[in-house]
């Protein structure tokens, strides 16, 4: 009787609980908590301080539900977020400056749950509140100082194959490269042949020439610019990473977006000034001369003592914060550095990384190992921010410093504008320290094109209106197909609940942050997924009135309804695809909502709403159908 | 229940040079519309500044106007979010010079939104400034493009799909009807002057997706009807499968229209933009389907040779058991 096969009802059941599953992490709403992180120089977060803060919150009869460490931060939860906010000024005042105290939501899914993968949606800065940026990177600066250097190499590269020439300058027009002038044809040829053959990042092309003046029109080729821009982009995303991590939110959200631009959501964060003021920080680079190794006795003795040499700094390391000395001399800057690009020694075949200097930078560099093979060379990395705060109704500017030495290596043998630092432990390692050194040297300028603040009251209102709106849309459209298409409707409307559930689940596990407009995606999907049943309803009501058997009629109805379904939904998601496109992050989301929500309908409209008619009508004699 | 009687022959296409003429009056109109009153983008098609100021007590937007007018800010835009104690201001940051200055050209959001405070405080004390908001007049400019740019390409891939499911008849009155419902769409918005920002350039986008839906369900009758019928005569043709999907057509657009009510009454502003577009959009699509999809296919010449599975004409396949 029966024509449904068996592997359908099971696919269907198996559909039916992975959504419920997988849904189920966004029924356990998370618990406003506010998370402690140690900074720099503070002492870290250990069970005193767990002690300390519980006390403290005690004392001034603020509940909180759990104060408890976890790995290298500090985590206090409380029952709303009224007290969440007094609970971190209490927290603030009690731990100082030290410690970077940002709201946070702690998960509250069972382990179970976890354990296999699913999780409940991440919530867009419109449902939570926060801050959100859009930075520019502008990359001009970044282009010009590889010129500049280029224009330096060039007429080092004339001098030493003794090829006369008038002048080697950028041109005055931005992005038009370098013009090298010469004073005949054979000495432009000589000169061509050796720029192109000595550095195969250029093009090299004849210009005007006059009887007396022979240009030569110099410009970085566009891979090579495009290899540049690509990794300012990569460099800045690491940087503002680093620097944003000092604001201890949870889950920062730094990516980049288009070819020239970078979005940071901060969620929690309600303040935009101290996120703007590390986004907004500088930073340079100093060569330096070490005294000593990281963490040799004599800088842990000066580090416990406070007994510092007169001619040297104590400093961290920035990756493990061993103590250091160096000395106060400089030897070259981060504006002398061209480049730095993690690769493999092709000695040791160890990662390593190469960094270039100009020609300024490589005299110096020249002298200060000629005379100290075998003496230690640090990079001091600085790190400036500026505080705006407004005082008595005056913007005072107050700058914040931060120095570490990023690397502290043997000089092995004399070097001027390119050399190698070796014995990086990993290949990340030698990334990471090739991306500082860019960040204190080519720091393209960024410029903030888009800022939006989203209090944390508006995005809960926000939450609770999107519900509502999901929860009536759908309990008016079950209501409708129950009275239209009545034992049919029934069965729709089973299938546009395990559409919700299945949509939401799809969404959870691939991670799809829900935004409002992700919301009115779901609330469109749902009004749209009943199509496929109006669809297949009309025409089981068509092959019933044209005489056929209940039986017939349903697979009739299933049958050619199918071809009709897929054509429109085939359509539809196309255009959904469009949607997806948009390099916006609102109408993307939306449209990821969409897509999913048309094949998620796709399935639970026909195959789930055939499996539930099979079985009620299966097995049974029908003389009518209730449609 | 059944609200249409499935034996209704409504002659359709007897009215098409009605319904045609009247969709291009409509066309036309909206095009009219939108060049000279032009659509009310928002700040996100702008750039510039915005911030909503909440009241405790009920406030007049000409009161804002004028107190902001005051201040020097008198080409800020004023609008109601609903309700007396909402408003939103929007402006450009060069309307505040003072701030410009002092961060050296640069924008800085904080500042102005603290100026405009400032001077909306100075007569009214209960006016409290929230969600500034500043977008680039690039980025602005780019998302229009962007929008543009979605619009055609999604036209431009339903039109091929058609042409490979269907024919090229189909693909084309599929496409004329879809340039006439977003034209239209857009032309009631630049009508009531609607503000025009991201949610309702995703919503305009959706109503592309969801017309062609209406069309395709339409277009997919015809073709059954065409090869099973045995002296096919077009416009009889298209005026069955037009009356016999008429049901499901009004049923789905008033099914979508429900939730998209709900959205607008319950989803609060964020989403206010987007269900009445999409409101809109249902009803200029489903009208569209009915009297204006047709009669183009009609003038374009459809028939059931065109129709005919060409895969049966292929011997491989009908060797096959």
């Amino acid at each position: 009787m029966s024509d449904f096969p068996r592997w359908k009802y099971a696919l269907v059941a198996l559909a039916m609980l992975f959504g419920i599953i997988y849904a189920l992490p966004n029924v356990f709403v998370p618990l406003p908590s506010v998370q402690v992180t140690a900074t720099h120089n503070a002492a870290p977060i250990d069970q005193s301080m767990q002690k300390k803060v519980a006390d403290a919150l005690v004392a001034q009869h603020i509940p909180a539900l759990d104060v408890s460490v976890q790995g290298d931060h500090l985590l206090a939860t409380f029952a709303n977020t009224d007290v969440q906010k007094s609970g971190a000024d209490a927290i603030k005042a009690t731990l100082g400056d030290g410690y970077s105290v940002a709201f946070n939501l702690k998960s509250v899914v069972p382990s179970w749950l976890r354990a296999i993968g699913a999780r409940s949606m991440p919530l867009g800065l419109d449902l939570q509140g926060g801050v959100h940026f859009l930075m520019q990177v502008d990359q001009s600066d970044v282009v010009d100082k590889q010129e500049n250097s280029y224009a330096d190499d060039i007429r080092g590269l004339l001098r030493l194959k003794n090829i006369h020439y008038e002048s080697v300058a950028r041109s005055a027009v931005k992005g038009q490269g370098i013009a090298v002038i010469l004073r005949s044809a054979n000495d432009r040829s000589t000169a061509s042949d050796a720029i192109a053959n000595e550095y195969t990042d250029l093009n090299v092309a004849n210009g005007p020439s006059t009887q007396d003046r022979f240009v030569l029109n110099v410009v970085v080729k566009p891979e090579k610019l495009l290899d540049l821009s690509r990794s300012t982009i990569t460099q800045n995303l690491s940087t503002l990473r680093n620097r944003i991590n000092v604001l201890g939110v949870s889950e920062p959200l730094i990516q980049q977006q288009g070819e020239s631009r970078i979005v940071v959501e901060l969620a929690g964060v309600q303040d935009p000034a101290e996120a703007k003021a590390l986004i907004g920080g500088t930073a340079t680079l100093q060569y330096r001369p070490g005294i000593g190794f990281a963490g040799d006795a004599a800088a842990v003795d000066a580090a416990r003592t406070g007994n510092i040499p007169p001619e040297a700094n104590l400093y961290y390391m920035h990756d493990n914060h061993a103590p250091v000395l160096v000395s106060k001399q400089i030897i070259a800057t981060g504006n002398e550095l061209v480049n730095a690009n993690s690769t493999l020694d092709t000695q040791s075949g160890t990662p390593a990384v190469s960094v270039n200097l100009n020609a300024t930078g490589a005299k110096k560099m020249l002298d200060f190992t000629t005379a100290n093979v075998g003496k230690p060379m640090a990079v001091v990395y600085v790190e400036r921010v500026t505080e705006t705060k407004l005082v008595d109704g005056k913007e005072v500017r107050t700058p914040r410093i931060t120095e570490s030495v990023i690397n502290d290596a043997r000089i092995d043998g004399v070097f001027s504008n390119q050399f190698q630092t070796t014995g990086l432990g990993t290949m990340e390692e030698a990334h990471n320290l090739a991306n500082l050194l860019k960040g204190g040297a080519l720091a393209a300028p960024v410029d903030i094109v888009e800022e939006r603040v989203i209090g944390a009251s508006l995005g809960q209102d926000n939450i609770d209106k999107g519900f509502k709106a999901v929860l009536l849309g759908l309990a008016l459209v079950l209501a409708a197909a129950a009275i239209y298409y009545k034992l049919f409707g029934l069965v729709a409307d089973i299938a546009l609940f395990f559409n919700l559930v299945i949509l939401v689940a799809v969404m959870s596990l691939i991670g799809v942050t829900l935004t409002m407009p992700g919301v009115a995606g779901i609330v469109l999907t749902l009004g749209m997924a009943i199509d496929a049943n109006v669809l297949i309803c009309e025409r089981v009501r068509e092959e019933l009135r044209n005489g056929s058997t209940p039986h017939a009629a349903i697979r009739a109805g299933y049958e050619k309804a199918w071809a009709t379904i897929l054509d429109a939904n085939v359509t539809h998601l196309i255009a959904a695809l469009a949607l997806t496109t948009m390099g916006t992050g609102a109408i993307k989301g939306f449209g990821v909502t969409l897509m999913i929500g048309i094949l998620t309908s796709l399935f639970t409209s026909v195959m789930l709403t055939h499996a539930f008619t099979a079985l009620i009508h299966g097995h049974r004699k029908l003389k009518t159908l209730s449609v | 229940m059944e609200i249409f009687n499935h034996n209704s022959n409504v002659p359709f296409l007897g009215m098409r040079k009605y319904s045609v003429a009247i969709a291009l009056g409509l066309m036309i109109a909206s095009i009219l519309l939108i060049a000279t009153k032009g659509l009310n983008y928002g700040l996100d098609f702008t750039g510039g500044v915005s911030m909503v100021v909440d009241y405790d007590q009920p406030v007049q937007i000409a009161g804002v106007r004028d107190s902001l007018a005051k201040g020097g800010f008198e080409h800020a835009v004023v609008q109601s979010l609903g309700g007396t104690r909402e408003v939103s201001i929007r402006m450009q940051p060069k309307d505040d010079p003072a701030a410009m200055q002092a961060s050296d050209g640069k924008v800085n959001l904080d500042r102005i939104a603290a100026d405009v405070s400032k001077v909306l405080q100075a007569t009214r004390p209960d006016a409290k400034v929230k969600s500034p908001e500043f977008i680039s007049a690039e980025v602005g400019a780019e998302l229009r493009s962007d929008g543009t740019v979605a619009a055609v390409f999604v036209m431009l891939g339903i039109m091929a799909y058609l042409w490979i499911r269907f024919e090229r008849r189909f693909a084309i009155a599929a496409v004329a009807t879809e340039v006439h419902d977003v034209l239209v769409t857009l032309g009631i918005l630049a009508l009531v002057q609607r503000e025009f920002d991201m949610t309702v350039l995703a919503s305009v986008l959706a109503v592309i997706g969801y017309s062609i839906n209406d069309k395709v369900v339409v277009f997919d009758r015809i073709r059954e009807l065409f090869r099973l019928a045995r002296k096919a005569e077009p416009e009889e043709i298209l005026n069955r499968s037009i009356n016999n999907t008429l049901s499901r057509t009004i049923i789905t657009s008033l099914f979508t229209a429900i939730t998209m009510g709900a959205l607008y009454f319950f989803g609060g502003p964020a989403v206010h933009g987007f269900a009445i577009t999409m409101l809109i959009g249902i009803l200029v699509g489903t009208l569209s389907s009915i009297f204006v999809a047709s009669p183009i296919l009609l003038w374009l010449g459809v028939s059931k040779k065109d129709l005919m599975p060409v895969t049966r004409e292929n011997p491989e396949l009908a060797r096959r058991p």
